[in-house]
């Protein structure tokens, strides 16, 4: 039943499996230190290093952080249990890892992009993290070619999250999207910090494609590996071509797990010739079942900040745009600052551009403005008081500590824009010192336009503000 | 359910529970697993529709420990118990392909 | 010569400075160095630590302190009991030489309590097997007769009691392991209701099972050992959120009024001279003012076939984690998935590979609902068949075992046969119920005989009140 079909008809399906690590003091089922790149096996004891005769207990805040983000994410928080995946990896302290399986805390929830875009939620479930190998004596650490490895089980039982997506994702794009997105809900939660770079989100993608027209699923593959948005858009990528290739070609789409290759580009299968994996998954005997009741879960839900969904909205409606276009604010955090902004009477546009602009290349100091300072700021700049130049250099200046009055700063620079017939008579004496240009402008040439500008901001030292200038050389050049 | 366990599932089951076995063991625990499996059988017999499984003999719900962090163990003492260990971390013979 | 005195009475004794802990201590390793090369009770005897302990039990009692309920008491841990810096083996060779970083809940409690262990006991290789014959370490013989088998899993508890080498020891019962020695042996040997006593350190043979408990001469010294060890413990999720139940102030309430069955299925297949045993227990708790009856608990019959998923089940898991990564033996090998068969066909006895193939072939794919979730369903018929017993008895009446100490070899051969000596203890595991045995007659070749007394859970005080009643009549 092989089909030959043109690529342009196909669709990319994606499902996402986020592993996202949970930010807490300790482990999920031990006091030991829950931290980033610690000495190796420090943070270790006899609970996670699987120590015979050792024995779980559950952290409640692992619990607490789980029931937010399933909130956060619109699903029911049910009973859950927990069950052992048995298989033998020397990351694996007790060769078998304690995690939700068919019981699982979050249900049935979804997730808005700012496009408002719906990705279901199939589910989120708590388990616990592996430690991580070191393969030493091959080239770049790789596992293939190596000597040996080392174990470091400082990682060994941090508590995740697994968040797993319905396949609802069409695009690279929109998976970079849904990733951000949820990254977002995960920090705003307090469930992560966010940090893809020290691995504590993870992403796998299933990855499938079918001929646009058709209601039934492809095959899929699961792409691990991808440490970066980056990584997951260029996987989906090139796995989505990889099995439309194939199928263009009269092959098959074998199930399985793939591996990203992010110098190399490409994926490559994981199966290694003599494995069959069978989890033999069973309740874990070690642990109780975790029921919230209707009062924990209305604590946890009362705890909840507001969402970054409901902060773009919130945004948008206030200034008068779409929430796509405020989502980055929303994820630099400055929606609160220039909601204040707008409410003190600034310019909502000219709000929202200073702070995505200049506050979020310093958004170290953002702390520095208050909204008053910086709604006086966007005053001065859309009253014609200062250049927009200007705006941009006072701005920086109240990021860098030199005070949180705008005013003063340009008056300490002389920033007082220009009255009129000053600048007037600067336009006019460089009009006068290069005719040939001005013959080019008169007749029509607007390349030479720049060039006014800059001579007239060079004889004022950048006081002049550029739209003013044009509009006198547009007005010279008609008389 | 098969009364007869093949020497093939008996391989099988032993690669799954990394236990090298030898010939002679392999038939040895293919005997010895039917018989056990065979007397397995009343219960195999039994009408347990509608009945729930047990997992627990304990009611218990909702036993949590507060997220505060304790030191854990010395270092030295760790990969002293360590049958090979390297650069404050434990060794292990090359590993053949990706975690699951 | 055999050391005398109970735990009770060294405890008072100590306490109030008439014997000191040092010549208890002394006394029994005086015992354990006439007898031990003839028993093996024991994988190690911690002389040199029991002598220290026990100096510093009597520097306290001089110093005017109270060292506890069991001050001075020697006590005989099984070896499958974490105990910091001292090797702890299960008697497999893939721990051979392991010194855990920390204690047993149980080892810190009856160290608080002034108890000094004064050796790690031998047991079946991970707890599985009735008559310690697959240690790794070499088998345990019965103190009454050295031919016989002491029983198992903790035979070597039971042996060291029987033998008066420490007048208390701790053993795990996953499948009846504390209750068919210390039947065989002679002794009074309690499984507590699950939950019931921290397993925080006790290495796992099959988690949903396994509970630690106390072997001893008489039932006052095991309530009272009972107390020590028993109560919550944060590091056990499956502890019950409660203290130790009392038991030493309601042990002579007597048993007028009590209603006791004896049940029907578990005298089946017994030999005569057990049932017969049972029957006189019977007899003599009515004559002390019980009402005795029969009553049928008629899934008890499905225990075995049950157990011998689901233990096998939990211990293909908790058993994973013997890999020569972290500590215990390895083979070196080429690569990993070498080393960790080789050093598990390597590290593991027969019965353990055994259990863990069959656990496994229950657990895996296309296997899970005929085998292990099935088991689990007969486990709530037990439960439930016990809850309808409960309601009209305050507690049961078995064999603990179908036959006396049996010889060596006699059922090495045949695993199921070895499996059926269990066959009267394991519905209380299953159902998490607590159990004991107390000696009650002999058998035709003169061995011991035990019978089993069951209660519901957390039922300890009733049925402590009946294994006393039986103890006096045997008296």
């Amino acid at each position: 039943m092989s089909e030959l079909v043109h690529a342009d008809e196909w669709e990319t399906v994606v499902g996402l499996e986020v592993h996202c690590e949970l930010k807490t003091e300790s482990k999920l089922f031990c006091g030991c230190r829950n931290a980033f790149g610690d000495e190796p096996n420090t943070n270790v004891c006899p609970v996670c290093l699987g120590l015979p005769g050792s024995l779980p207990v559950l952290n409640r805040h692992v619990v607490e952080l789980a029931m937010r983000v399933g909130r956060a994410l619109h699903c029911r928080v049910e009973r859950s249990i927990f069950h052992r995946k048995n298989y033998f990896y020397p990351d694996m302290p007790k060769d078998y890892q304690i995690s939700q399986y068919d019981e699982p805390i979050d249900v049935e929830g979804h997730l808005e992009l700012p496009d408002g875009y719906r990705v279901g939620i199939v589910r989120a479930h708590i388990e616990e993290d592996t430690g991580k190998t070191a393969h030493i004596g091959g080239s770049g650490g790789r596992i293939h070619g190596a000597d040996h490895s080392l174990v470091d089980y400082n990682r060994a039982g941090v508590p995740l999250l697994e968040i797993v997506s319905e396949p609802d994702i069409r695009t690279a794009d929109q998976a970079k999207a849904y990733v951000s997105e949820l990254r977002a809900i995960l920090v705003a939660t307090g469930a992560s910090d966010g940090k893809m770079e020290e691995g504590s989100l993870r992403v796998d993608a299933n990855v499938s494609v079918r001929p646009s027209h058709r209601a039934t699923f492809g095959t899929r593959c699961e792409i691990k590996n991808l440490n970066s948005l980056r990584s997951l858009a260029r996987a989906i990528e090139y796995e989505a071509r990889r099995q439309i290739e194939l199928l263009e070609a009269g092959e098959s789409i074998v199930q399985e797990t793939r591996h990203w290759n992010e110098s190399e580009g490409r994926t490559s299968s994981m199966r290694s010739k003599e494995e069959a994996f069978d989890y033999r998954y069973f309740p874990e005997p070690d642990l109780v079942p975790v029921a919230p009741d209707e009062a924990w879960q209305a604590t946890v839900a009362a705890s909840l900040p507001v969402l970054p969904a409901e902060r773009r909205a919130r945004l948008a409606d206030a200034a008068g745009v779409a929430p796509a276009e405020v989502a980055l604010l929303v994820e630099l955090d400055l929606d609160q600052l220039v909601l204040d902004s707008v409410a003190l009477g600034a310019d909502p546009r000219v709000s929202i551009n200073r702070a995505q602009n200049e506050v979020a290349a310093d958004i170290g100091n953002a702390g520095r403005l208050t909204p008053s300072s910086f709604a006086a700021l966007v005053a001065m700049e859309t009253a014609g008081k200062i250049t927009a130049t200007q705006a941009k250099q006072v701005l920086a200046a109240m990021l860098g500590g030199e005070g949180d009055d705008p005013a003063a700063i340009v008056a300490a620079r002389g920033f007082e824009a220009m009255d009129e017939s000053t600048l007037a008579a600067s336009v006019d004496e460089v009009i006068a010192a290069n005719p040939d240009q001005w013959q080019r402008f008169v007749g029509g040439d607007q390349k030479v336009t720049g060039f006014f500008v800059g001579q007239v901001m060079k004889r004022t030292q950048g006081k002049a503000d550029g739209k003013a200038v044009t509009r006198l050389l547009q007005e010279r050049a008609r008389r | 359910m098969p009364a007869r366990i093949s020497a093939d599932d008996v391989r099988h089951v032993a690669k799954l529970a990394r236990l090298a076995v030898t010939d002679d063991e392999v038939e040895l625990f293919a005997g010895q697993l039917a018989a056990v499996l065979e007397h397995a059988q009343d219960v195999e017999a039994l009408d347990t529709g509608g009945v729930a499984p047990t997992a627990h003999p304990l009611p218990l719900e909702n036993v949590l420990r507060d997220d505060v962090a304790r030191p854990g163990l010395d270092r030295d003492e760790v990969l002293a118990m360590a049958p090979a260990a390297e650069d404050g971390r434990f060794r292990v013979p090359r590993i053949l392909g990706e975690a699951p | 010569m055999t050391p005398t005195g109970s735990a009770i009475a060294i405890a008072g004794a100590v306490r109030r400075g008439e014997r000191s802990a040092r010549e208890v201590v002394d006394e029994h390793l005086a015992a354990v160095e006439a007898r031990e090369d003839e028993i093996h009770a024991f994988n190690l005897v911690l002389a040199d630590e029991a002598r220290a302990a026990a100096d510093e039990i009597d520097r306290r009692v001089a110093a005017g302190e109270d060292p506890g309920p069991l001050a001075g008491v020697p006590i005989a841990l099984k070896d499958n009991l974490c105990t910091r810096g001292v090797p702890t083996t299960c008697s497999s060779k893939i721990l051979e030489g392991w010194r855990p970083p920390y204690d047993a809940t149980v080892v810190q409690r009856v160290a608080a309590a002034g108890a000094i262990a004064v050796g790690k006991t031998n047991l079946d290789e991970f707890a599985m097997g009735s008559s310690t014959e697959n240690s790794a370490f070499g088998p345990t013989r019965n103190p009454h007769d050295t031919s016989r088998v002491p029983g198992g899993s903790s035979g070597g508890s039971a042996a060291a009691v029987a033998a008066g080498f420490a007048p208390l020891a701790l053993g795990s019962d996953t499948g009846g392991s504390i209750r068919q020695p210390a039947a065989l042996c002679g002794v009074v040997g309690v499984k507590p209701t699950y939950g019931a006593v921290s397993r925080y350190g006790l290495i796992a043979f099959a988690s949903s099972l396994d509970q630690i408990g106390p072997f001893a001469h008489d039932v006052a010294d095991a309530a009272l050992l009972l107390e020590v060890i028993g109560g919550h413990d944060a590091m056990d999720s499956t502890s019950i959120p409660q203290p130790a139940p009392s038991l030493s102030a309601v042990l002579d309430d007597g048993v007028d009024g009590l209603r006791v069955g004896v049940v029907r299925e578990l005298l089946e297949g017994v030999d005569a001279d057990v049932a017969a045993s049972v029957q006189r227990a019977a007899e003599a708790l009515a004559a002390a003012g019980a009402k005795v009856e029969e009553v049928s608990v008629p899934a008890t019959i499905y225990g075995l076939s049950a157990y011998y998923l689901i233990a096998p089940a939990e211990c293909s898991s908790n058993l994973a984690r013997y890999d020569g990564v972290r500590y215990g033996l390895r083979v070196d090998a080429d690569d990993i998935t070498e080393m960790y068969t080789a050093t598990r066909a390597a590290g593991f006895g027969p019965e353990v590979k055994r259990r863990i193939m069959l656990g496994t072939y229950a657990l895996s794919a296309g296997y899970y609902d005929a085998y292990y979730g099935k088991a689990q369903r007969v486990r709530t018929l037990i439960i439930n068949d016990f809850a309808a017993a409960y309601e009209r008895f305050d507690a049961l009446l078995s064999p603990t075992s179908p036959t006396t100490a049996f010889a060596f070899g006699a059922k090495a051969d045949n695993p199921l046969a070895m499996y059926l000596s269990d066959v009267c203890t394991i519905p209380s595991n299953l159902a998490g119920h607590p159990a004991m045995t107390v000696p009650f007659g002999a058998g035709d070749d003169g061995l011991p005989i035990g019978v089993q007394v069951m209660a519901d859970a957390l039922g300890e005080p009733v049925m402590f009140r009946v294994a006393k009643a039986l103890e006096e009549a045997v008296k």
